[in-house]
């Protein structure tokens, strides 16, 4: 009852300038998710924590099963069956997710959290208008709605992400990719949440397409003051976007810092070695990879999952697991190379 | 869904009906019977005129008919004729005609087929859908179960079965016939009652025979579907699990399953034939089966023309809702 009722209330759509970014809005702590295989236990995420403010951007980092999306849809409360949350909390504002009942967190999603998926080209159902699919989103939520008024808010919605109203009576076969993906990203924004979730967004578009959606995100975040969290592969388009990146390997937060200090100056032995995997204009016909396979969840290494492939392997690593550390200046990193400086 | 695709149709719809009717037409003439002999061969047996008289008679209803003529000509007759919907005599019931035949038989068909296949149609899909629907409780997805098992059974056993167990057994329901013996048929409610009450087995096996394949093709559909990405980002959008499942997964699972049903609707004869013979119904698959055993040709074109053109304009009537079903096919 205490959900519907702070889901109706309109939020305000700008914070006064002096309360931004300091407040936290989203508490993730000691999230963990396993799924049950008939192999065996693959621990998805491990343990993973951290905060992040209204209106911050976090970039979401890390090979191919590394947990990025599992973290995603874990969030979401979205994790099917053989896969299980096994425990941990996702505060949104004064809102544990991971409490909630299954209708209130039917209502959470999209109110207070927002998804915004990784296959826009294939998220619109291809027999309703988009209009429908976006009525039925707010209709959802909001059941005393009237409907011009929902009819109202979705063509706002649509025009807040650079697309015209007349878009809202179409259907996802008459749009292009970068206009099927601004209509995800319209629908996300529907119902002001706090935190977005953009599951690699931009992953099937063109580079063009790829900027122009990426500002698009950039625009209706800062209006709305929500928090983002942008997972992708691409450390270029990141380095442009968010303010923090965080780094995840064999399903745990490996380091998290601000943008700059992670591009100029990466604690983690493997963020170095992703930064470092970046063509750069310097090197050019050099290509630098990562040595080694990312581990399989079934099968981890002793101690550090890392530790077969890094550079910097000290004999602690393969016997002890590190533990998260704060340095100097709020930067995190799960590494035995700075077990002395904290 | 331009002017040109409906012309098309249309014409393709044209060119089905004169080659069913040409096929029709040339098929019963292959056989050396002869309806007119054989029925009066019968009256001579019981009634007493000379042979000679008959041969006569049969003569002259020959050319009545026009069956002296060159085959090409009759065939020429035929076509004029039957764009004009006219299917003439009926040589074995003569003096009635086909169209009477048809229109006396017509209504107990539509009423048992028809009605049986909508309701298969309707039943095998929705049990199908909620068979494969992950969030559906375990007791609703098992309904589906006896009819995938009853599918193995052929419609004519089902039927037995059926008169056997619940007729003549338990005597819940009337073994066959359209209504009960000594009933006049009328427009009174106890008659409708009573009519009805002998539908319900005929109706059962039909439906029991046919629900079992909607409902393995549905749950095939419904388990592509609940993988697609609108399915899940409509959970993502904190849809209720109800409407999930009607807008954005039944209704596109739905989607291969109308061309199904206009396929269908195509077996609709060979069922009623069956079952109507086993039930002793007065339908059009008694009569076809009677026409086809006295070799009386006119009531088997008449029969099988309205039945092509049935089907033939009820798939005509699908392909044409299609596009509004499925908004990608309006373009195209």
């Amino acid at each position: 009852m205490n959900i519907m009722q702070s889901a109706a209330e309109p939020r305000p759509q700008i914070r006064p300038l002096g309360t931004m970014a300091t407040d936290p809005i989203l508490h993730v702590r000691n999230l963990e998710v396993t799924y049950y295989t008939d192999s065996g236990r693959a621990k998805a995420l491990d343990n993973v924590s951290f905060t992040l403010n209204a209106g911050e951007k976090l970039g979401m980092v890390g090979e191919s099963g590394s947990g990025k999306s599992t973290l995603a849809l874990a969030m979401m409360r979205m994790i099917k069956p053989p896969g299980r949350i096994e425990g941990g909390q996702v505060i949104v504002g004064d809102v544990d997710l991971m409490a909630l009942d299954q209708e209130g967190m039917r209502n959470a999603r999209l109110s207070r959290i927002a998804y915004i998926p990784q296959g826009a080209m294939n998220s619109l159902n291809p027999v309703m208008r988009i209009g429908a699919q976006m009525a039925d989103a707010v209709r959802s939520h909001l059941p005393n709605e009237p409907k011009p008024a929902i009819e109202a808010r979705c063509k706002r919605a649509l025009q807040s992400v650079d697309l015209d109203a007349s878009v809202f009576r179409m259907y996802a076969h008459e749009l292009s990719g970068g206009m099927k993906q601004r209509v995800c990203i319209a629908i996300g924004i529907l119902l002001d949440p706090d935190v977005i979730i953009a599951d690699e967004p931009t992953s099937a578009l063109d580079v063009v397409t790829q900027r122009q959606v990426m500002e698009t995100i950039d625009n209706v975040q800062k209006a709305i003051n929500a928090a983002v969290i942008l997972i992708g592969h691409d450390m270029g388009l990141m380095a442009q976007f968010v303010d923090r990146v965080a780094v995840m390997y064999a399903g745990r937060l490996v380091e998290m810092s601000t943008v700059r200090e992670m591009f100029t100056d990466p604690k983690h032995p493997y963020s170095r070695a992703l930064i470092e995997s970046l063509p750069s204009l310097d090197n050019k016909g050099v290509f630098q990879g990562i040595p080694g396979l990312a581990p399989s969840l079934l099968r981890l290494p002793s101690g550090c999952a890392f530790h077969p492939r890094c550079a910097s392997v000290m004999p602690v690593c393969s016997t002890t697991r590190p533990e998260a550390q704060i340095l100097p200046g709020g930067r995190s990193v799960t590494c035995h190379l700075y077990d002395g400086e904290v | 869904m331009t002017l040109k695709f409906v012309f098309r149709r249309l014409v393709f719809l044209v060119l089905v009906i004169w080659a069913a009717s040409t096929i029709v037409f040339f098929i019963p003439r292959l056989s050396s019977r002869n309806a007119l002999r054989e029925r009066f061969g019968e009256l001579a047996r019981t009634g007493g005129f000379s042979p000679g008289d008959m041969e006569k008679i049969i003569a002259s209803m020959q050319q009545q008919f026009g069956l002296d003529q060159p085959l090409l000509t009759q065939y020429w007759q035929y076509l004029h004729n039957i764009v004009r919907l006219d299917f003439g005599y009926s040589l074995y019931r003569y003096p009635s005609t086909v169209s009477d035949l048809i229109a006396q038989s017509l209504p107990w068909t539509i009423g048992l087929l028809l009605v049986s296949t909508i309701l298969s149609f309707v039943i095998g899909n929705l049990l199908g859908g909620i068979a494969a629907w992950p969030r559906a409780p375990k007791w609703m997805r098992s309904i589906a179960t006896p009819f995938i098992l009853l599918t193995g059974v052929p419609p004519v056993i089902m039927a037995i079965l059926l008169i056997f167990f619940v007729g003549f057994k338990l005597k819940w329901l009337p073994l066959g016939g359209a209504y009960s013996v000594g009933q006049v048929p009328n427009l009174s409610w106890t008659f409708a009652l009573d009519m009805l009450r002998h539908q319900i087995l005929p109706a059962l096996a039909l439906i029991f025979g046919s629900v079992g394949g909607w409902v393995l093709s549905m749950r095939g559909m419904g388990i592509t579907i609940q993988g697609e990405d609108y399915v899940n980002f409509a959970e993502h959008k904190g849809l209720t699990g109800g409407r999930i499942f009607r807008d954005y997964y039944m209704r596109n699972a739905l989607l291969p399953q109308v061309t199904g049903f206009a396929l269908a609707l195509g077996t609709v004869v060979t069922s009623a034939i069956i079952v109507e013979g086993l039930f002793g119904l007065p339908g059009i698959g008694t009569m076809l089966n009677l026409a086809i055993r006295s070799n009386d040709f006119p009531t088997i074109y008449g029969i099988v023309l309205f039945i092509t053109i049935t089907v033939a304009v009820l798939m005509t009537i699908v392909e044409f809702l299609y596009p509004l079903l499925d908004p990608r096919i309006r373009n195209s």
